[in-house]
């Protein structure tokens, strides 16, 4: 047996990197499963290509997972990471220029020679694992095809068959380097395998071959202890973005006693909502796959009208097809959740990639004047309150409600102490009383405090009333084509969405003191890389605070007072500069835009060094 | 849920306090008059009617009936009506669309709302034109027609709507007239009794933009000759005095006179039969046409035995709470693997 040098980190990268057939995003999330038990503060970021089966071997077909771990709190997948699995030449080729120098590489051999080199384009001789190119790195080359062709030669599995374990390998390597616990993911391919011993007990033998790699060979000098985070006290689990989503909107349904209807068309990065919520039927959660995203949303309005909590989701494209409809629950005032888990665009875009380019869109994208309520979620975790709070508002206002979240997110995972139901906000939801022939005639839109209107629906006596997309009277309902009425109307329909402002928390800040040189003023998906890069600069001595919005039409109503305490505002989006043209119109506050707009979320590095050019 | 109902309600109980803005003279007060006098004769309490429509002048239709209605956006009544049924399968859900609503903006929803046969009763106006947008040609106006947007007349190929609902799987599909207000309370009614989705096409006069569109099948100098008035187990007759019929010849529809053969010859109506019914649907010729068939009227299909979107769907959501149990909301949240951090 090897001397092998023991050492303690604090957090650490690990990025694996291979073919979209090699099994990476099960390798990472299986890994990130094992870290999270064990009680690291952890963030994880797949980073997938568009196409299912993209050509093996190609640039175009590599498929990555990144997690950052640690023994302190963990708020972004890290910038560069420390270690970098490859599994075959082009995603060495795609992802080496995120390893820091002195990284460790760990290629697979096989994924090397004279076929995957020119998949991917790389000339002859010039095999990166021979020509001296890695030099600056602490290159580690395995044959894993050859050593998991070895352990199952018995195995009475075909080739193919044997290939699919060669992740297992890896992912038994990385478990001896980092001391993971291997149970849950023993558990994991028992229960994934049980009905086929044969791949079952390949996937545990290579799996335990990869550990033994560590244990026996001279390879590895080192090992590391990632000791766990000191998170706050409670319970735990681990959480994506998508999975949140769909259980806050489940939340919403049970604690609001509605059941649930799910109106919309598969599409990536929403499709996972779909998904998730179709498995708890049990719960009254009813789920409709329709022939398009129109029909998706106008099936969410009738369920709308018929009393239930709608629901319709998407993502760009499908989103832009849903604009009619929710001018037309707008005028209805009518309970609607719009779920855009947003991607890069315009048009098909960047599927798989990120982006917060639909702000405007949530605000203003629509025919005449139409705004609707806006919030959006920080991370995967957040997405669970946020889809919650959307519901809410809906609910208790009679208001569309669009909820944002992104692709980043909703494929990333965190831990997440999450709540008990118990805790959950109420959601108070009263439809309107039966009516006797001797009462007063019913007003569909007479109006509360809130200036929402009694929710009516079908099936109650003397209730009957007709809606639509027409323009109509204040409280009774009746089409007006008076020109005082519209705009009375609008600006009705504008201080209905306003007066949320009183039902929602006033803004906070995040990090940092309540005053200062800078106040970076975020949205969205990017809090993590902000987050990180805030306490980077207070520790370097820098008086600057970070602000995150999760509620944005309307503006928690503490902002703009908020801001006036920072000498400078400056507002990082993945975008071209929405938030800050809303927050320039709204607050006259000359923020400045940064903007990064490549279908990757923000580092923290980056917001860093911007942040110390415009301080300088 | 047909609830006992204390008073017997009339055709007055149906109309709201709307003005009906309708041109005078259109086709579609006669179909408004015919649905509110089937209406109180279905047994249902008021409450549980709900007209959803589109955009057009038929779907101005729901402001006039004191029901639960909706107005919503061109094209998407079929979609709403769907998520309606689907939650509400308690409700009697209606759809009031037009010729352009139902086939152009909204072919989509329109067929598939038809395979997947939610429980809904289907109107759909057609004028053969965009009455609302005052006169361009629909996807069921003839070929050649000259409108405001076709000044050298149209160039496409119109919908055959009954043959378009057949291929769509449609379980029951229907035509009646608006000025022949006796059989088109009868159509109403049946395909309110009839379990899935009932597609009634009516043939509606637009006297401003498209009058005279079916005037050889609704006056009376031509009406005997030129319809065919279809009823369940009896023969295909028509003519002056029901002198003419059909006869199968193979999958050949012939026309004859009833004097020239046995009786047995007579094709005999049988709303079960999708490929007669499909053959039915064909009588589509341009009466300017020699030899042309007369344009039947009536139920050309039904099929009771599909079960509905709407059952179907609810089905499972039962079979879900039976075999799982109701869902537990914290259960749910704190997933199969959790940590305790202190
Ligand atoms: C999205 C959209 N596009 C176009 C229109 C304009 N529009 C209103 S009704 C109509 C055609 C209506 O024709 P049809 O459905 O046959 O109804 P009719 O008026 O003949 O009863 C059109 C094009 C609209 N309201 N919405
Ligand atoms: S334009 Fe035609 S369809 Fe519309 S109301 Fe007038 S007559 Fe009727
Ligand atoms: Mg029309």
């Amino acid at each position: 047996m090897s001397t092998v040098q023991e050492a303690t980190l604090e957090s650490v990268v690990i990025r694996f990197a291979g073919d979209s057939g090699d099994g990476m995003q099960l390798t990472g999330s299986q890994f990130t499963n094992a870290s999270a038990l064990f009680g690291n503060d952890l963030a994880t970021f797949p980073d997938f290509p568009a196409e299912i089966r993209a050509p093996i071997g190609t640039l175009a077909g590599v498929s990555g997972y990144q997690i950052h771990f640690g023994s302190t709190r963990i708020h972004t997948p890290g910038d560069m990471c420390d270690v970098l699995v490859v599994m075959n030449v082009a995603a060495l080729k795609a992802n080496v220029k995120s390893l820091k120098k002195g990284g460790v590489i760990i290629a697979n051999t096989d994924g090397f020679d004279a076929k995957n080199m020119r998949l991917a384009n790389v000339p002859e001789g010039k095999n990166p694992l021979e020509d001296g190119s890695l030099a600056e790195y602490d290159l580690k080359t395995i044959d894993i095809t050859k050593i998991t062709r070895a352990a199952l030669a018995d195995s009475g599995l075909g080739t193919k068959e044997i290939d699919r374990c060669k992740n297992m390998f890896v992912l038994g390597l990385l478990y001896w380097m980092y001391h993971r616990p291997m149970a849950n993911t023993i558990d994991f391919i028992k229960s994934k395998f049980k009905k086929n011993e044969a791949v079952m007990n390949a996937n545990l033998k290579v799996l335990e071959a990869g550990w033994n790699y560590g244990e026996t060979t001279e390879m590895f000098a080192n090992r590391y202890q990632v000791a766990p985070a000191k998170m706050d006290a409670g319970i735990y689990r681990g959480i994506m973005g998508n999975q949140a989503a769909a259980y806050g909107l489940i939340a919403a349904s049970v604690k609001s006693g509605l059941p649930l209807f799910y109106g919309t068309y598969p599409i990536t990065p929403a499709s996972d909502v779909l998904h998730e919520l179709s498995k708890y039927k049990n719960f009254d959660i009813k789920t409709f796959q329709a022939e398009d995203e129109i029909a998706g949303i106008c099936s969410a309005i009738g369920a709308a009208f018929g009393g239930h909590l709608a629901i319709t989701g998407s993502s760009g494209p499908g989103i832009a097809l849903k604009t009619e409809a929710i001018g037309l629950a707008t005028m209805l005032e009518l309970p609607l959740v719009v779920v855009n888990i947003q991607r890069a665009g315009p048009s098909t875009g960047l599927p798989t990639k990120t982006e917060q380019a639909d702000l405007l869109q949530a605000f203003y994208g629509r025919n005449g004047e139409c705004p609707v309520v806006v919030v959006a979620a920080q991370s995967p975790a957040d997405c669970f309150t946020m889809a919650y709070e959307a519901c809410r508002i809906a609910l208790e206002h009679m208001i569309p409600v669009f909820f944002l979240s992104d692709g980043y997110i909703a494929n990333g995972s965190e831990p997440w102490r999450f709540p008990s139901s118990s805790q959950l906000q109420p959601i108070t939801v009263e439809f309107a009383k039966e009516r006797k022939a001797s009462d007063d005639k019913f007003m569909p839109y007479f109006r509360d405090e809130k200036l929402s209107r009694p929710w009516a629906v079908p099936g109650t006596k003397g209730l009957e009333h007709r809606i639509g997309g027409l323009e109509k009277q204040n409280i009774t309902g009746n089409i007006s084509y008076d020109p005082d009425n519209h705009e009375y109307m609008v600006k009705l329909r504008q201080e209905k969405v306003d007066k949320v402002a009183n039902y929602i928390p006033d803004q906070h800040i995040d990090t940092g003191s309540n005053s200062g040189d800078l106040l970076i003023l975020g949205w969205g998906g990017t809090y993590g890389a902000l987050k990180t890069a805030t306490l980077q600069l207070i520790a370097e001595g820098y008086k600057v605070s970070h602000v995150h919005l999760r509620y944005l039409n309307p503006f928690p109503k503490n902002l703009g007072e908020l801001m006036s305490r920072f000498k400078t505002v400056v507002i990082p989006e993945l975008n071209n500069g929405q938030l800050s043209k809303i927050i320039r119109d709204k607050y006259f506050v000359d923020a400045i835009p940064y903007n990064k707009i490549q279908g990757q979320p923000f580092m923290a590095s980056e917001v860093v060094k911007k942040i110390k050019e415009i301080l300088a | 849920m047909t609830t006992e109902i204390a008073e017997k309600l009339t055709s007055k109980d149906f109309a709201s306090d709307q003005e009906v803005r309708w041109c005078p003279g259109c086709g579609d007060y006669s179909i408004l008059k015919q649905v509110q006098t089937v209406l109180p004769d279905l047994g249902r309490p008021k409450e549980e009617f709900v007209f959803i429509s589109g955009i057009g002048c038929s779907s101005r239709f729901p402001y006039y009936m004191d029901t639960f209605g909706m107005h919503s956006i061109h094209g998407r009544a079929t979609a709403i009506a769907t998520g309606l049924k689907a939650t509400r399968p308690d409700l009697s859900v209606w759809v009031i669309t037009g010729d352009g609503d139902s086939m152009s903006i909204g072919g989509n929803h329109f067929i598939h709302m038809l395979r997947r046969n939610p429980d809904l009763n289907v109107l759909l106006f057609n004028n053969q034109i965009y009455g609302l947008t005052k006169g361009q040609y629909s996807p069921t106006s003839e070929q050649g027609k000259v409108t405001k947007s076709t000044p050298m007349g149209s160039v496409d190929y119109p919908f055959n709507p009954i043959a378009l609902c057949l291929g769509a799987d449609a379980t029951f599909v229907a035509r009646t007239m608006d000025r022949d207000p006796k059989h088109q309370q009868a159509i109403i009614k049946r395909g309110y009794e009839h379990k899935g989705t009932s597609l009634i096409e009516i043939y509606q006069n637009c006297n401003v933009f498209n009058d005279g569109a079916f005037e050889i099948f609704t006056e009376k100098g031509s009406k005997k000759m030129e319809t065919l008035f279809m009823e369940k187990g009896k023969p295909l007759l028509f003519g002056e005095n029901n002198e003419k019929g059909i006869k199968l010849d193979g999958f050949k529809p012939v026309i004859v006179n009833i004097a020239d053969v046995s009786a047995n010859d007579l094709w005999i109506h049988d709303e079960s039969d999708l490929v007669k019914a499909t053959i039915l649907s064909r009588f589509y010729d341009d009466p300017s046409i020699e030899g042309h068939f007369p344009r039947p009227f009536g139920v050309f299909y039904v099929n009771p035995k599909k079960d509905t979107f709407d059952e179907l769907f609810n089905a499972q959501i039962e079979d879900a709470k039976n075999s799982y149990g109701k869902g537990d909301l914290d259960k749910l949240i704190a997933g199969r693997e959790t940590w305790v951090v202190n």
